[in-house]
């Protein structure tokens, strides 16, 4: 009896320890360091990594850093029990947007050199971190989507050309098929994003279809997803996909079961799987990590979406990495400085798979020819608008991405989905 | 590996290592001094209080009370404004496509009955062969085995095992290398809404199989060798033992096991979480009040979808300490 009291008050105890420990060790700031938390792992973190060295040999600083594919539980939890990172990174800025809408985040005005910021930055990329008239999110890197990548020799070995109008993409689409090849690689898992990379051509197609204004009010919740516009742009999107996904390698049930990383790789295969895998710049990445023997240039290169309608040429949708600050120390406040410089962002440009939205960016840092072309196309673009899913309500959101493996999966029911759709986005704006 | 935190932390770590059991000490110690000063026949009222004081004041703090918040949550919107009802009221709503009607649907007609029935099913079976094999013990701690893995490393192996490639490729996963090579389709099984929630119950009942098998083989060692000898001599077939003696009297494990099972089936989340996500139609109700709360940031929903779990789980736990009882009172 009494060696069982022993046990426990010992388990107890033990218990109380590993549990304050935690606790300790969670909140207390040790001087000299910035915690950091970002989506970053494998060859993303050591680019992340490789950034942040010079800064920490330059300021003696460390930065500790941790990844988390499922970033926006751990943030919502961290936040809420009071023992948030220094700083986070985040893919979408939706849950960032929540935590200074909550006033969890804190306003960079007076925090860093905004002046300077608003030399190198566009005005466009200041305006999207900036809510109630504060600055709050800085974007580091961002990618443009609506990227059409194909395999440069088997267009060649068939005589195709690149599209140059959505007619052309059709045609190419429809000789492709007769062939007896599918024309399309889609894939959509993600984890819990699973279905985003399908999103991302319906908000391009509603952009260049429908226009800046149709967009902005969609993703605001103002324009119903059930009215004509959004309506058509799903429907193109099918016309696409053909009937019964007929014109993707694999139909429904390799676009629902494939990782979106993998989605391209059947490109490479001979004889090609598909002809054409729509993804943002990041993807060049995946193509080499799968068959490192990928040139850029040779091997794949892209086209951008073609325009849809005349009347809004040259637009594209673009997404980045956003950075807010949950803790306002001198260390975490000199990371966030030198986040936004050129020379922070130059490393990972040169890395590969990012572009840098800052001006002072030389072209030249680009690590290929295509990396280039897509800074330039950035530069360049006339109506560039940030990815509507990721400025929606989480709810909607997440909605949105499984809406899109609904549609995938039977395309016939698009009245039931977006009918749904309108229910939820009645509720999530509130 | 950077100790620099914890070497800054020592402080905070010798007061809890000194502190933690000086104050256990002192509670006890002072607790007895008092319960001294009291009549001898108030002593045996008191007493036990001060000993399962720290116990209940933990229960109360880490269960009780964010229970009881999570209640009240489950009546609130998100500015915390007083909603009534409607929270389950949109968790019931459009039977049966919307609210939380495809994640009950699951969690009742597939995870509560097919999950529970594979496990127990499997579990007798295994615990009564195995009963009659020398080698015992090496294979039921194969069977057991999958019970050591986390529940996440299981989904993944069963995502590779289920892994889904177009007909004609190469099949790197194990269920559609075999059914390609009977000349079949390959099925995209975790996708495929036919198959996918069975797929889901296959994976997690191969990690539960083994938990039920060894408590019905305890409780089939708990039968007397002379009983079976005397249903023998009186000219009782095997299966007639099985069915006449031996599970009448195993029938009381097999309700407690029944009843654990049904239990894990309705918070069944983790598989779901690594394999689908809950797409394709596989939520299931836990799985439903994460995505609201983390995904969604809805607290009062996702707190409706707890509560009401909740009350589903309660009456299963309130019968399966009633069994567990009356099977440890027969002993």
């Amino acid at each position: 009896m009494r060696s069982l009291w022993f046990k426990r008050s010992l388990i107890l105890s033990l218990g109380a320890i590993f549990t304050a420990v935690a606790c300790g060790t969670g909140s207390t700031q040790s001087a000299g360091s910035v915690k950091v938390i970002a989506v970053w792992a494998g060859a993303e973190q050591a680019s992340f990594q490789a950034v942040v060295k010079p800064f920490e040999d330059q300021t003696g600083i460390k930065v500790q850093y941790e990844s988390s594919r499922d970033e926006d539980a751990i943030l919502t939890t961290r936040v809420s029990a009071g023992n948030p990172p220094d700083l986070a990174a985040a893919p979408s800025p939706s849950l960032l947007t929540k935590f200074a809408q909550d006033g969890k985040v804190v306003a960079l005005d007076d925090k860093i050199d905004v002046s300077a910021l608003k030399s190198n930055y566009s005005q466009s990329w200041i305006d999207l971190g900036t809510i109630n008239g504060k600055l709050y999110q800085i974007y580091s890197w961002v990618s443009l989507k609506g990227l059409i990548w194909y395999n440069p020799k088997n267009f060649q070995a068939k005589s195709y050309n690149v599209p140059k109008t959505w007619d052309d993409l059709v045609n190419l689409q429809n000789t492709i098929k007769s062939s007896g090849t599918t024309p399309w690689c889609i894939a959509l898992e993600s984890g819990s994003a699973s279905g985003w990379p399908g999103s991302d051509w319906v908000k391009e197609i509603v952009l260049s279809q429908a226009g800046p204004s149709v967009y902005d009010s969609w993703w605001q919740g103002k324009t119903k997803w059930s009215s004509p516009e959004i309506t058509k742009a799903w429907s193109t999107w099918g016309q696409v996909l053909g009937t019964n996904d007929s014109n993707v390698y694999g139909g429904k049930q390799f676009m629902q079961a494939t990782n979106f990383g993998d989605g391209g790789t059947p490109m490479f295969a001979s004889p090609p799987k598909c002809y054409m895998h729509n993804q943002a710049s990041f993807i060049t990445s995946f193509f080499t990590s799968a068959n490192p023997a990928l040139q850029p240039g040779t091997d794949f290169n892209f086209f951008a979406l073609p325009d849809l309608s005349p009347q809004y040429a040259g637009a594209h949708v673009v997404s980045g990495d956003s950075w807010s600050m949950f803790h306002d120390t001198p260390q975490a406040r000199k990371l966030m400085q030198y986040l936004t410089t050129a020379d922070a962002q130059t490393i990972w440009v040169k890395r590969g798979g990012k572009i840098s939205p800052n001006k002072k960016t030389s072209l030249d840092a680009y690590p290929d020819a295509l990396a280039k072309q897509t800074a330039q196309i950035l530069v360049a673009t006339q109506i560039a608008k940030y990815d509507a899913g990721d400025q929606m309500p989480s709810d909607m959101k997440n909605a949105y991405w499984k809406a899109v493996l609904d549609f995938v999966g039977n395309q016939n029911s698009l009245n039931t989905i977006l009918a749904n759709l309108d229910k939820i986005q009645a509720t999530a704006y509130k | 590996m950077d100790f620099s935190v914890l070497l800054s932390d020592i402080p905070t770590l010798l007061l809890v290592i000194l502190g933690v059991p000086a104050v256990l000490a002192a509670y006890i110690v002072g607790g007895e001094y008092l319960v001294r000063r009291l009549p001898d026949k108030n002593r045996p009222q008191v007493r036990p209080w001060i000993w399962v004081g720290p116990a209940l004041i933990i229960v109360f703090a880490f269960l009780g009370a964010p229970a009881i918040g999570t209640t009240i949550q489950s009546f609130q919107d998100n500015h915390g404004n007083f909603i009534g009802l409607s929270n389950y009221a949109t968790q019931f709503a459009d039977f049966p496509t919307g609210g939380a009607w495809l994640a009950i649907r699951n969690n009742i007609l597939f995870w509560l009955i097919f999950y529970t029935l594979f496990a127990l099913a499997f579990g007798l079976l295994l615990a009564v062969l195995f009963d009659r094999v020398p080698y015992e013990s090496f294979v039921k701690s194969l069977i057991f085995m999958p019970m050591a893995i986390s529940s996440v490393a299981l989904g993944v192996i069963w995502k590779f095992m289920f892994w889904y490639q177009p007909a004609g490729e190469v099949q790197t996963g194990t269920m559609n290398a075999l059914v390609t090579f009977f000349h079949h389709e390959p099925v995209a099984w975790l996708q495929d809404l036919t198959v996918n929630n069975l797929a889901l119950i296959l994976a997690a009942g191969w990690g539960i199989t083994g938990f039920s098998m060894v408590i019905l083989s305890a409780a089939l060692k708990g039968i007397p060798g002379d009983l079976l000898e005397a249903a023998r001599v009186d000219g009782a077939g095997e299966i007639t033992i099985f069915r006449r003696v031996i599970f009448p009297l195993m029938m009381p494990t097999v309700v407690v096991v029944g009843t654990t099972l049904v239990i894990f089936a309705l918070k069944a989340f983790d598989v779901v979480y690594v394999m689908t996500n809950g797409n394709f139609g596989t939520d299931v109700l836990a799985f439903r009040m994460y995505n609201l709360l983390y995904q969604s940031n809805n607290y009062g929903a996702a707190s409706a979808v707890a509560i009401i779990l909740l009350v589903a789980v309660v009456p299963v736990l309130v019968f399966n300490l009633r069994q567990f009882r009356a099977v440890e009172a027969r002993r």
